[in-house]
C-alpha cells in the first residue's frame, strides 16, 4: 500500500514537472514577491486598497490604459471595491459613452450609466500606436496575461497546498515591481523589469501625485501596491467567491472521501 | 468473462421489458456481476477516473458553448463574458480547462499501468488498441479546445501545429491551407476547430464503449499478470466490491482536481492566452500545453522537419504495435527485474522530455532532448523484443487467490483456503 501510494505521488509530481511554465521574459529582473491580502486558500480583497487603487487608476492610468471589459456596475458588487450604486451612479455620469443609433439614425453622446462598460481612451489600437508610440495594454486581464519564470523547483512550489505555496500572483507581482523599476533617472525608459529593459512608458508615479483621503502613505510605492491590487480584482472579478466555494467543496470531498475509505474497508474485510 | 447474464427481473414490468431489450441484463452483467481480480491495486481505479473526466468535461464543455461565440473578433471576448458575468461561469470555465489537465494525468497513469503490468499483451491486443485510439482522439480534442479562447498561445499553437503538415512532400502545403481554410490560421480556422471540438468528445465515448466492451471479454489483467483461473477463488463481483473502491478513488481524484479549480486555475495555463490573439505578434516562446510537451520535445529534438514530424507521430503510432513488439513471455513488471528498471528509466525519460519540452530549441537542451528522444524509441524497438528473450522473470504465483493470500497478515481471510506455497516453474 505504501509503495503505491509513493508511486502515485510521484506520477503526480511527474505531471506536475511536465507543466513546466515557459516563460519569455528575457533581459529583466526576476520581481520581488508581495504579501497581498487575496493570496492563499484563504485570501480576500482589502476593500480600502481596491477603492484607492481605483483612484490611481482614475488619476494617473485611465488617460492611456482602458478597462474596457469592466461596468461601472462592477464597482459594487460583492467582492470588489464595493463602492456604493449611488457614488456607482454618479460616476458613470461622469463619462461620455457613445450611444444610438436614434430615431434619425444618427449617433449621439450621452452620460454613462451603471450597466455601461468603461470607454476605452483611444477609438481602437492603431489610434493608440499613433498618438504615443506604443499600444498600452488594456487593464482588464492584464494582470493575468503576464507573468515570469520561477525556474525549477519554485514552479513546483507553487502549485502546492503548503506556506509560500499556491502561488497565482506572478502578475501582480510583476506590475508592482515594474512600477518600482525606473531606478535610471537620466533615463526615462529604462526598467529594471521589463523584458529588454526598454519601456515606451516612462515613470507613471511619484510620490504624492495621488491624494489619498483614508490617511496611506502617499508614496509611489503605495500607490503601485494598490493599483496592481485593484488589476488583480478586474482580471479576477470573482476570486472570493471561488476560494470561499473552495473551501467547501474541499470540505464535502474530504469528509466524503473519509466516509466512502471506511465504508470501503468495510465492504473488503472478509476479501483479503 | 461476463459469460450470459444471469439477471432476473424481480417485477412483471421488468421481465417484460427485459424480453424485449436486455438492457438492464446488460448493466447487471456488465457493473455488477462482472468478476474482477481480487488483487488488483487503486493503479486500476483510474479506468472509472477517466470515464468520470469524460463525463464532466462533456457536461462543463456543453454549457460553455451556451456562451460562447466561435469568432476571432469575440471569442476572447465570450470567454471573458464567461468568467465575469455568466452566473458560475468561472467555475465552469476553469472546471473544463483544468479538467483537461486532470483528463491527461489520469490517462497518462492509466497508460503507464498498462506498460507496467503488460495489460496490452495476449489476449488484451484490441482492448489496447482502441485505448491508443482514444488517446489520439483526446490529444486531437485538446489541442483543438486550446484553440478556442483565441488567445495568443491558441492561436500561436494552432498555426505551429497546423503548419507541421506542410512538412509532407508535395501535398503539404496544400493540405495546410485546405485544414486552414485559407491561406493562414482565421476565423474559418477557429469554426472548423469549434465545429470537431464539439464533434470528438462523442467519438471518444464511441471508442470508450468499444474499450469497456473489449475488456469485458477479456476480463481485466492484475498485478501478477496470471489469468482468472477460478473465477470464485481469484475473483470479487463488481458490485459492490470494486464500485465502493472506485467511488472512493474517484472522489480522492476530485479534491486534487478542486484543488486546481479553487486555488491555482490558472498554474497549468499559460499567461499569454490571456492576451488577445495578434497574428502580427508573435510571442518569444511558443509552448503548447504540459501534456504535450514530450511530444513537442521529441518533433523538435529532430533537426529535419519533416523527420520531427514523423518522429512526433511515431511516438505515438509505435504504442499500438506494443502487444508484438514485446516478447516476454511474463506479463507483469512485478515478475521482470530487469523490465523493471528500464520502465522506470522510461518514465523519467518521459517526465525530462516534459521538461525539455518547454525549454527553448537551443544547445544543451537540444541534444538532451536527442538522447532521450533515442532512449524513448529504444525502449519500445530495441529493449521490448530483445529483453524477453533473454530476461529471467521471477517465479509467478499459482494463481490470483495465492498471490492475495501470500501477501499475510491482513485478518480473517482464512475461510479462502489454506496459504500455498509459491511455485517455481
Amino acid at each position: 500500500m505504501i509503495k503505491t501510494k509513493f508511486s502515485l505521488l510521484a506520477l503526480g509530481f511527474a505531471a506536475l514537472v511536465a507543466a513546466a511554465p515557459a516563460q519569455a521574459a528575457g533581459g529583466g529582473k526576476t520581481p520581488e514577491r508581495q504579501n497581498w491580502s487575496f493570496a492563499g486558500p484563504f485570501g480576500s480583497f482589502d476593500r480600502a486598497q481596491l477603492q484607492r487603487g481605483f483612484q490611481v487608476y482614475r488619476e494617473v492610468c485611465a488617460s492611456c490604459h482602458g478597462l474596457q471589459r469592466i461596468a461601472f456596475r462592477n464597482l459594487s458588487d460583492p467582492g470588489g471595491p464595493m463602492f456604493s450604486e449611488a457614488q456607482v451612479k454618479a460616476l458613470a455620469a461622469e463619462y461620455k459613452v457613445k450611444d444610438g443609433p436614434n430615431d434619425a439614425g444618427e449617433m449621439y453622446e450621452r452620460p454613462g450609466r451603471a450597466s455601461d462598460r468603461f470607454p476605452s481612451p483611444f477609438p481602437n489600437e492603431i489610434a493608440a500606436a499613433a498618438a504615443l508610440g506604443a499600444v498600452p495594454p488594456d487593464f482588464s486581464v492584464l494582470a493575468k496575461a503576464r507573468s515570469y519564470s520561477r525556474g525549477f523547483p519554485l514552479f513546483l512550489i507553487d502549485a502546492l497546498p503548503i506556506p509560500g505555496g499556491a502561488y497565482q500572483e506572478h502578475g501582480v507581482d510583476y506590475i508592482v515591481s515594474l512600477l518600482n523599476g525606473y531606478s535610471k533617472p537620466d533615463d526615462p525608459n529604462w526598467n529594471d523589469y521589463f523584458p529588454g529593459n526598454k519601456i515606451g512608458m516612462a515613470n507613471p508615479l511619484g510620490d504624492g501625485v495621488v491624494e489619498y483621503t483614508d490617511g496611506s502613505p502617499k508614496t509611489a510605492r503605495q500607490y503601485a501596491a494598490d493599483v496592481a491590487a485593484l488589476m488583480m480584482w478586474t482580471a479576477e472579478p470573482k476570486l472570493e467567491e471561488r476560494k470561499q466555494t473552495g473551501l467547501r467543496v474541499m470540505a464535502f470531498l474530504l469528509v466524503f472521501a473519509g466516509l466512502l475509505y471506511y465504508t470501503k474497508k468495510k465492504v473488503w474485510a472478509d476479501a483479503h | 468473462m461476463s459469460g450470459p447474464s444471469t439477471y432476473v427481473p424481480k417485477s412483471a414490468i421488468g421481465r417484460w421489458f427485459e424480453s424485449r431489450l436486455p438492457i438492464m441484463g446488460l448493466i447487471h452483467s456488465s457493473f455488477v456481476v462482472y468478476p474482477t481480480p481480487r488483487n488488483l491495486n487503486y493503479f486500476w481505479t483510474f479506468g472509472g477516473i477517466l470515464s468520470l473526466m469524460l463525463g464532466l468535461q462533456i457536461i462543463t464543455g456543453i454549457v460553455l458553448v451556451m456562451h460562447y461565440t466561435p469568432h476571432v473578433d469575440y471569442a476572447f471576448a465570450s470567454v471573458e463574458h464567461i468568467m465575469r458575468d455568466v452566473n458560475w461561469g468561472w467555475l465552469i470555465r476553469y472546471a473544463h480547462a483544468n479538467g483537461a489537465s486532470m483528463f491527461f494525468i489520469a490517462v497518462y497513469i492509466h497508460m503507464l499501468r498498462g506498460l507496467y503490468y503488460g495489460s496490452y499483451k495476449a489476449p488484451r491486443e484490441v482492448l489496447w488498441i482502441l485505448g491508443v485510439i482514444i488517446f489520439l482522439l483526446m490529444m486531437a480534442t485538446a489541442f483543438m479546445g486550446y484553440v478556442l479562447p483565441w488567445g495568443q498561445m491558441s492561436f500561436w499553437g494552432a498555426t505551429v501545429i497546423t503548419n507541421l503538415f506542410s512538412a509532407i512532400p508535395l501535398v503539404g502545403d496544400a493540405i495546410t491551407i485546405w485544414l486552414w481554410g485559407g491561406y493562414s490560421v482565421d476565423n474559418p480556422t477557429l469554426n472548423r476547430f469549434f465545429s470537431l471540438h464539439y464533434l470528438l468528445p462523442f467519438m471518444i465515448a464511441g471508442v470508450v464503449i468499444l474499450h469497456v466492451w473489449a475488456l469485458h471479454v477479456t476480463g481485466q489483467n492484475n498485478p501478477t499478470g496470471v489469468e482468472v483461473k477460478d473465477v470464485k477463488r481469484d475473483t470479487l463481483p463488481f458490485t459492490p466490491y470494486a464500485t465502493v473502491k472506485d467511488g472512493f478513488a474517484m472522489v480522492v481524484f476530485l479534491a486534487f482536481f478542486s484543488w486546481f479549480i479553487f486555488y491555482v486555475p490558472n498554474y497549468l495555463g499559460h499567461a499569454d492566452n490571456y492576451i488577445p490573439a495578434n497574428p502580427l505578434v508573435t510571442p518569444p516562446h511558443i509552448v503548447p500545453e504540459w501534456y504535450f510537451l514530450p511530444f513537442y520535445a521529441i518533433l523538435r529534438a529532430i533537426p529535419d522537419k519533416l523527420g520531427g514530424v514523423i518522429a512526433m507521430f511515431g511516438a505515438i503510432a509505435v504504442l499500438a504495435f506494443l502487444p508484438w513488439l514485446d516478447t516476454s513471455r511474463v506479463r507483469s513488471a512485478a515478475f521482470r527485474p530487469v523490465y523493471r528498471v528500464f520502465f522506470w528509466v522510461f518514465v523519467i525519460c518521459c517526465i525530462g522530455l516534459g521538461y525539455l519540452g518547454a525549454m527553448p530549441a537551443e544547445g544543451g537542451y537540444v541534444i538532451a532532448s536527442q538522447i532521450l528522444t533515442f532512449y524513448y524509441f529504444a525502449f519500445f524497438l530495441l529493449v521490448m523484443p530483445l529483453l524477453g528473450l533473454f530476461e529471467t522473470p521471477k517465479p509467478l504465483p499459482a494463481s490470483i487467490a495465492d498471490s492475495v493470500l501470500m501477501r499475510g497478515g491482513g485478518g480473517s481471510a482464512m475461510a479462502t483456503g489454506a496459504a500455498s506455497a509459491p511455485e517455481t516453474k
